[in-house]
């Protein structure tokens, strides 16, 4: 059985920046839980002498050269999409705490 | 914000021993981004120099930049480090308003380099060696500005502005293990610490390392073992520390607000703090907690980086002296005595000098310059000298004194000049009239004068009474309006008693 | 004059060459087209006619001038909304990006347009590509054209439906797990995932970046080769990319077709994928074409992916988690939605608030999954076992291919189902993966055609074939040559078979995202 509780969702929620409502909280339990039971299966699967694949095609060393391109956006075009701006820069509301 | 209460610093070292760790974030200098075609520039317009991935646009990928991975491997390699034959990025999740995607791409258990060694000179030309734990390379974040609430600061902001420019930029982050038996040395070390990875990266050429503008930057831990204790302290992390000066008083700060809470039966709070250069103290900042879950996992859009032998091989042949080395072979070349060579080490002025020198002034001229003058502006100013000028501009100074266009008194007038932004040294020259008169024929006319004035002068100096041309000297010197050369003033006068 | 939305990609590209007809013309009749049965389908997103008419009058004069940009100059193209594109807004269907325009292009769009091709529209999808059925669209379900009660399969729901419809002759489909190949089995049409790393994933809105690809979907086995000439091939954007020299997949797709190109071939069966959960009809099919394999000349073997039975649950660990971190950035900041709070709020509450109203409960609950798998302390158990069951697929496939040039699988368990119906079982849309997913784990090809109508419900169903990495050209001759024998059966492709759909009993659905 998973260990999935509402306080973890809760949690796990506020790592994701998700203000999930106490019903939403409710189901995704539930419904997390039958899902890790699943999903944990893996680890049946993996034991230790088996290595890690995280690229199915394996490359390595792949680079590019240290040039400007033609990718570099306008700063019109770098705001374009942005909910709020103040002509050069993007604005946000004030931040809690402290810079990291 | 108030002051904390400190214990007096050596009353703390008697209680309690100091335990250091620093991280040092180095901004390389290559052209573009770390995984963007974008430039690689300081200032600029906000958010001109960025391309989708520097903003994480939907479907935008990251692409390593080559030369930022050599860098890296040069540094790596002179901080005594091995290079990793594999090693790979990966995600770092927050979310933070500067952080495009939310994520920083980092290096976490596969670093790119990993266990050197860096030797440390103090002032008194002890070496303390500081092992590294790894170096790895990661991203900058963006730039926020905090709009309204009155401090400019986070606290009691109305909103922030976000500028992406600096989104990418490579950094390598240097980690060092714990250091014990600092002890009072502790603010001394950690500014020479940081002193020399400045040195190294400046003579690998792979950053421009102005702290002011943060190409580096320290984040300094510190904790407090009581005498007799095993068990190690609860650490902060200070962060902002932005000059070779503050690291050694933010150090010596915690030192002492860690001994007096500690003395008072209080507990340290494991937690972030940042230091201002104004008050001269630290604040506390973000609490470090189990909260803080990165999710770290290998960054699926990069591939792992397997530099070859041969690589490195060709990396560690292009490495510059060590610093140590590097050192004595400075004395050697200026013909510096102990005191005078330590003087410029301490001073962390070392690299200015170089430059200085390079640019054409004698070593000696470039030491008095950097050492004196501008040294005592930089203290007035409350800022540091590298800030000030750079040694291009100095030796322009000097060799206009060499070329005998300046006295001493009118250079010092020009290098403030060039300190407050006016020009060149050429050009300051030129606006402001201020070369020395070098015609004989209008220093003779106004010491005829001077002496007109004086008339027992030359009968003294024939007598033996040399100093007594200093009283003539000075009136023409005060005639010329100081544009004359003092020396050849004393030639002229001298030359006259004996004629 | 002939319909010219019945054309192939291939048919049309040839009567622009011969001058028998414009592009303007074909735009034209895709756009009647659309107007005349979307409000029933909702295959698309967003149309733009003027913009379409003005490209293929460009490419029309082109033509005119002798200066074809190629042979597909001219013939129209869906896109599916998971494609970024500078003149058209791109939602991944999901509100949180509702009318976003790109600054910038996919590269596989750019390739399109420096093709001639001309785009009718951004078609519809399962939020951020999440789900097999495209109800999880955040601007409704796209329509089964076979059936409009049923689902059109998913994500790429949109993209097959257009094409099973006639609104395109080809569309652009991106394949995280089966998002172009279970589509094209439940709408009776063709859909390849190449290998990852042939098609660059620059501008493809990320799912799952170790998993996504972007391919092309067809009524052909030829169409899709065709437009995987166009997009396909190394992209500097992308460091995935793989700088192999692709053969053109047209040729190896003409070839396939001819008569004789099976002899020889040796084409695995999985045991794996047959038993209860799959349907009677689509078990039926998938053995009647074995069947033809054989008797054109191909032999048959049986082979085993032990390690497959582990697919479906690695592979909703390393989604999630890829996703989790992928879809970080849709908070509020540089583009999209902004939720607005009274009093305004700290930026982190304006950022939790934007994702709570702008993503919906699938993706929200992959989101918490993802963040699970990856958190502290769990990722040993879940991402890193995952990521091995990844190599144990993969030696199963090595193993498998050491004895056979493709294998073959139904594509999906089942026929199309009713639109609502497992809505509220997550787990049982999972299931429809599972044999489409192992392909994705593993980074190879696999191709989707479809072998016939189930006969219990009517309804199409696919084979699959799967090859080694980098044998892209292979599945598109073995799909080819099967396909003609198949078409030779039914006296044409399968979806001339479609019975005709009602396009007045329902009334237009909203279009999202323009």
């Amino acid at each position: 059985m998973s260990d999935i509780s509402e306080d973890s969702v809760r949690h796990l929620a506020g790592l994701a920046r998700i203000d999930l409502t106490n019903d939403e909280v409710t189901h995704l339990t539930a419904e997390l839980s039958k899902i890790v039971d699943v999903v944990a299966t893996v680890s049946a699967a993996a034991t230790d002498d088996v290595p890690a694949t995280s690229h199915p095609i394996p490359l390595t060393n792949v680079y590019r050269d240290d040039v400007v391109t033609d990718d570099v956006l306008t700063t019109e075009k770098a705001l374009s999409g942005a909910p709020e701006h103040d002509g050069s820069r993007f604005k946000v509301s004030a931040i809690l705490g402290e810079e990291q | 914000m108030a002051k904390a209460k400190l214990m007096d610093f050596d009353k703390a070292l008697e209680l309690f021993e100091p335990v250091l760790g620093f991280e040092v974030h180095v901004e390389l200098n290559t052209k573009t981004k770390m995984f963007s075609s974008a430039p690689n520039e300081f200032g600029g317009e906000p958010n001109s120099n960025v391309t989708p991935v520097c903003l994480g646009l939907p479907g935008s990928l990251p692409v390593v930049n080559e030369q930022a991975v050599r860098y890296s491997i040069s540094l790596g390699l002179a901080l005594g480090c091995s290079i990793a034959p594999s090693s790979r990025f990966a995600r770092k999740n927050y979310f933070y308003p500067d952080l495009a995607k939310n994520y920083q791409i980092s290096q976490f258990d596969e670093p790119i380099a990993f266990e050197g060694k860096v030797d440390v000179e103090l002032s008194d030309g002890r070496i303390v060696s500081v092992d590294i734990e790894r170096a790895h390379m990661e991203e900058d974040a963006g730039k926020l500005t905090h709009i309204g609430g009155a401090t400019g600061r986070i606290q009691g902001a109305e909103y922030s502005l976000v500028d992406y420019n600096r989104a990418g930029v490579p950094l390598v982050e240097i980690v060092t293990k714990v250091i014990y038996g600092a002890e009072a040395d502790a603010p001394e070390l950690a500014k020479a610490y940081v002193a020399t990875i400045r040195d190294i990266v400046v003579a690998l050429g792979i950053s421009d390392a102005r702290m002011e503008r943060g190409n580096l930057r320290c984040d300094a831990n510190v904790s407090l073992r009581p005498r007799g204790q095993e068990k190690l302290g609860t650490r902060t992390e200070t962060k902002n520390v932005n000059s070779l000066r503050s690291v050694e008083r933010a150090v010596r700060y915690e030192i002492q607000r860690q001994a007096q809470i500690l003395s008072e039966g209080g507990t340290i709070i494991q937690e972030t703090r940042h230091w201002h250069e104004d008050t001269g103290a630290t604040s506390a900042g973000r609490p470090k907690s189990d909260a803080d879950d990165y999710r770290y996992f290998p960054e699926p859009d990069l591939l792992p980086v397997e530099p070859s032998a041969e690589l490195i091989a060709e990396l560690r042949a292009a490495l510059p002296e060590q610093p140590a080395e590097r050192k004595r072979r400075l004395k050697a070349e200026w013909g510096f005595t102990d005191l005078e060579f330590q003087d410029v080490v301490n001073s962390g002025l070392l690299s200015e000098l170089v430059a200085t020198v390079s640019a054409g002034a004698s070593p000696q001229a470039a030491r008095k310059w950097w050492t004196g003058e501008i040294a005592r502006i930089a203290n007035a100013a409350d800022r540091e000298p590298t800030e000030l000028i750079t040694g291009a501009q100095v030796a322009e100074v000097q060799l206009l004194v060499d070329e005998g266009v300046l006295n001493d008194r009118m250079a010092r007038q020009v290098l403030e000049a060039v300190i407050a932004g006016e020009g060149t040294a050429r050009e300051i020259v030129d606006a402001k009239g201020l070369a020395v008169v070098s015609d004989d024929g209008a220093l003779i006319a106004a010491i005829d004068q001077a002496l007109a004035a004086q008339p027992d002068v030359l009968e003294k100096i024939r007598e033996g009474k040399v100093q007594a041309a200093g009283a003539v000297i000075g009136a023409v010197m005060q005639a010329m309006q100081g544009k004359a050369d003092a020396a050849r003033v004393r030639e002229l006068v001298l030359e006259r008693a004996q004629a | 004059m002939t319909d010219l939305t019945r054309h192939t990609a291939a048919e049309l590209a040839a009567q622009l060459a011969d001058g028998s007809t414009t592009s303007v013309a074909v735009t034209q009749a895709h756009l009647d087209r659309i107007a005349a049965v979307d409000g029933t389908i909702h295959a698309f997103l967003h149309v733009n006619p003027e913009l379409s008419l003005a490209a293929a009058a460009a490419s029309d004069a082109r033509r005119a001038a002798g200066k074809p940009l190629s042979d597909l100059d001219g013939v129209p193209l869906a896109i599916k909304d998971v494609l970024v594109t500078t003149d058209m807004p791109s939602t991944s269907g999901s509100k949180i990006l509702e009318g976003w325009m790109s600054p910038y292009d996919a590269t596989v769009v750019t390739r399109a347009r420096e093709a001639g091709l001309v785009p009718l529209g951004k078609t519809n999808m399962d939020e951020f590509a999440m789900g097999s059925s495209t109800e999880h669209s955040a601007y409704g379900p796209t329509r089964n054209p076979w059936d409009i009660d049923r689902i059109p399969g998913g994500s790429g729901g949109g993209s097959a439906a257009a094409v099973a419809a006639f609104e395109a002759p080809f569309a652009l489909g991106s394949d995280t797990g089966g998002s172009i190949r279970q589509p094209a089995h439940i709408t009776g049409t063709v859909g390849m995932k190449p290998t990852y790393g042939s098609v660059s994933r620059y501008g493809a809105i990320a799912l799952a970046s170790s998993l996504d690809q972007v391919g092309p979907c067809s009524r052909t086995v030829l169409d899709a080769a065709l437009l995987h000439d166009v997009i396909g091939g190394y992209d500097r954007h992308d460091s995935t990319s793989l700088k192999d020299a692709w053969p053109s997949f047209a040729e190896a797709a003409r070839a396939g077709a001819q008569p004789g190109s099976l002899k020889g071939l040796k084409v695995g069966v999985v045991g794996q994928y047959s038993g209860e959960a799959f349907q009677a009809g689509v078990m039926t099919r998938f053995r009647e074409s074995l069947e033809m394999l054989a008797a054109a000349g191909a032999e048959i073997v049986d082979v085993s992916l032990p390690s497959v039975e582990y697919a479906v649950a690695a592979y909703y660990l390393i989604l999630p988690a890829e996703a989790s971190s992928n879809l970080a950035k849709f908070d509020s900041v540089r583009f999209g939605m902004r939720a607005t709070l009274t009093g305004g709020g700290t930026v982190e509450q304006v950022m939790s608030a934007t994702r709570e109203a702008g993503f919906g409960p699938e993706v929200k609950r992959r989101i918490i999954l993802g963040t699970y798998a990856l958190s502290a302390g769990y990722y040993d158990a879940y991402y890193g076992s995952a990521q091995k069951v990844r190599t144990l697929i993969q030696r199963d496939f090595d193993h498998a291919f050491a004895s056979v040039d493709v294998l073959a699988t139904p594509t999906a368990p089942t026929t199309a189902w009713k639109l609502g119906e497992k809505l509220d079982d997550p787990l049982a849309m999972y299931a429809q993966d599972i044999a489409t997913i192992p392909a994705n784990l593993a980074g190879i090809p696999g191709i989707s055609i479809p072998s016939g109508i189930a006969p219990e419900d009517g309804l199409p169903v696919g084979i699959q074939f799967l090859a080694p990495a980098r044998h892209d050209a292979k599945l598109y001759s073995v799909a080819a040559g099967l396909e003609a024998l198949l078409h030779a059966q039914w006296g044409g492709p399968l979806n001339s078979q479609a019975p005709d759909f009602d396009t007045s009993s329902r009334t237009q659905s909203t279009r999202g995202g323009a």
